[in-house]
């Protein structure tokens, strides 16, 4: 099955939905000042997507074109509610710090997105890997602005104190860091991507 | 019980002191992608107030006379989503019947809105704060002022940056970015007049 293994490495790298489809940024910008909360959220994100693209193509055949959208909100939010009745049930402290962040993983433009564009065309297998890798990549972007916000902004990772002593970099737990470090993440990557293309193009 | 607080304070915590976009990060995506022109992205953030409003005037007197005596918490999403959706739908047939001005200005945005998280995001602030109907209203027009506040300032920086050389890879939403963390750190200026929130 090499083909399930493209569609795996694509969603991580060339097509991240984070920092190269600039798709689900509410949730990625708000909960990464801490990296348990990133990682939890990524979690819950790669699970909703990869289950949602599986159901929906399975449903493919059966859903009128014309309530399409109506009908793969409803999966969306029927998963959003399995994740957000685990975290209050196993995780309440961490379900309460990310408050109306997990409700929103239904607006969250990646699983929409998925189902659009993947899920709606392919057979039930890919699209659950798809589905579940597009959250992972996703997962991988949050732990790399947690870690660059968490690690600066407190000194700690996954809140653990590392016993590090200097000066805590404040701004970096409150929202414009947020905007910052993933304005640089994403010049970083799409000025590779510009090279690379350019090195296509030449040879 | 709701929270002590003045629905005029919260009205302008939510315009500054905890701005949608600059402090709560939501509507993101169609902040980043409707914030070229400065005409469009007005007409954007007034569709977006306009719902916020009377889609969560509407969430509000769901919760706290469906949802919560018939004890469906665990259905909110499902519920708060579709009557976002409906709401939508409605103000377009309305809107595109008796004000069609308005439609034509507004129109094209009212689909996009549907998924626009600063919707759902606000209504599960409200029902998580708590909110009596008043806090509920103004600080959804609060927030709505803030967002339309936000995304018009972004369209006019891009828009005189148009013409600016930008270094490979930083042009489109990097750049986007910067400047909205760098209006986010304006923002945290305000940060000193409320306590709350």
């Amino acid at each position: 099955m090499a083909d399930l293994k493209v569609v795996a490495r694509n969603q991580i790298t060339k097509e991240n939905q984070v920092l190269r489809q600039i798709l689900g940024i509410c949730s990625s910008l708000a909960v990464t000042n801490l990296m348990m909360n990133s990682l939890v959220m990524g979690l819950g994100v790669a699970f909703v997507t990869g289950l949602s693209s599986f159901t929906i193509s399975l449903l493919n055949k059966l859903i009128p074109q014309r309530i399409r959208m109506l009908i793969q909100t409803f999966v969306i939010a029927f998963y959003v509610i399995l994740v957000n009745l685990f975290l209050q049930a196993y995780m309440p402290d961490i379900s309460k710090q990310l408050g109306p962040y997990v409700g929103l993983i239904i607006t969250n433009c990646i699983i929409m997105g998925r189902a659009e564009a993947f899920a709606a065309q392919n057979p039930p297998l890919p699209a659950l890997v798809d589905g579940f890798f597009s959250g992972i990549g996703y997962l991988l972007v949050l732990l790399v602005i947690s870690f660059i916000r968490e690690f600066l902004g407190f000194g700690t990772l996954f809140g653990i104190d590392l016993g590090l002593n200097f000066t805590r970099w404040t701004l970096m737990v409150m929202p414009p860091a947020a905007f910052f470090v993933i304005a640089i993440l994403i010049w970083f990557t799409s000025a590779r991507t510009i090279k690379a293309e350019q090195k296509e193009r030449s040879s | 019980m709701a929270p002590n607080i003045s629905p005029l304070v919260i009205f302008i915590a939510s315009i500054f002191t905890s701005n949608m976009v600059l402090a709560n990060f939501l509507g993101m995506c169609s902040y980043l992608a409707i914030s070229s022109e400065y005409k469009t992205a007005s007409g954007l953030g007034k569709a977006v107030t306009l719902v916020l409003i009377i889609t969560n005037v509407a969430n509000w007197a769901i919760y706290h006379y469906v949802i919560e005596p018939l004890g469906l918490e665990y259905l909110q999403y499902i519920i708060f989503i579709m009557v976002i959706a409906a709401i939508v739908q409605i103000l377009e047939l309305f809107m595109d019947r008796y004000m069609p001005d308005l439609h034509a200005n507004l129109g094209v945005f009212l689909p996009l809105i549907t998924v626009n998280c600063a919707i759902l995001g606000a209504t599960l602030f409200q029902v998580i704060r708590n909110y009596s109907f008043l806090q509920t209203l103004l600080f959804n027009l609060g927030s709505g002022i803030g967002w339309w506040m936000a995304i018009i300032m972004l369209a006019a920086i891009r828009e005189k940056m148009g013409k600016a050389k930008l270094p490979p890879g930083l042009a489109g939403p990097g750049i986007a970015f910067l400047i909205t963390g760098i209006m986010a750190l304006a923002f945290v200026g305000f940060s000193g007049i409320f306590p709350v929130q």
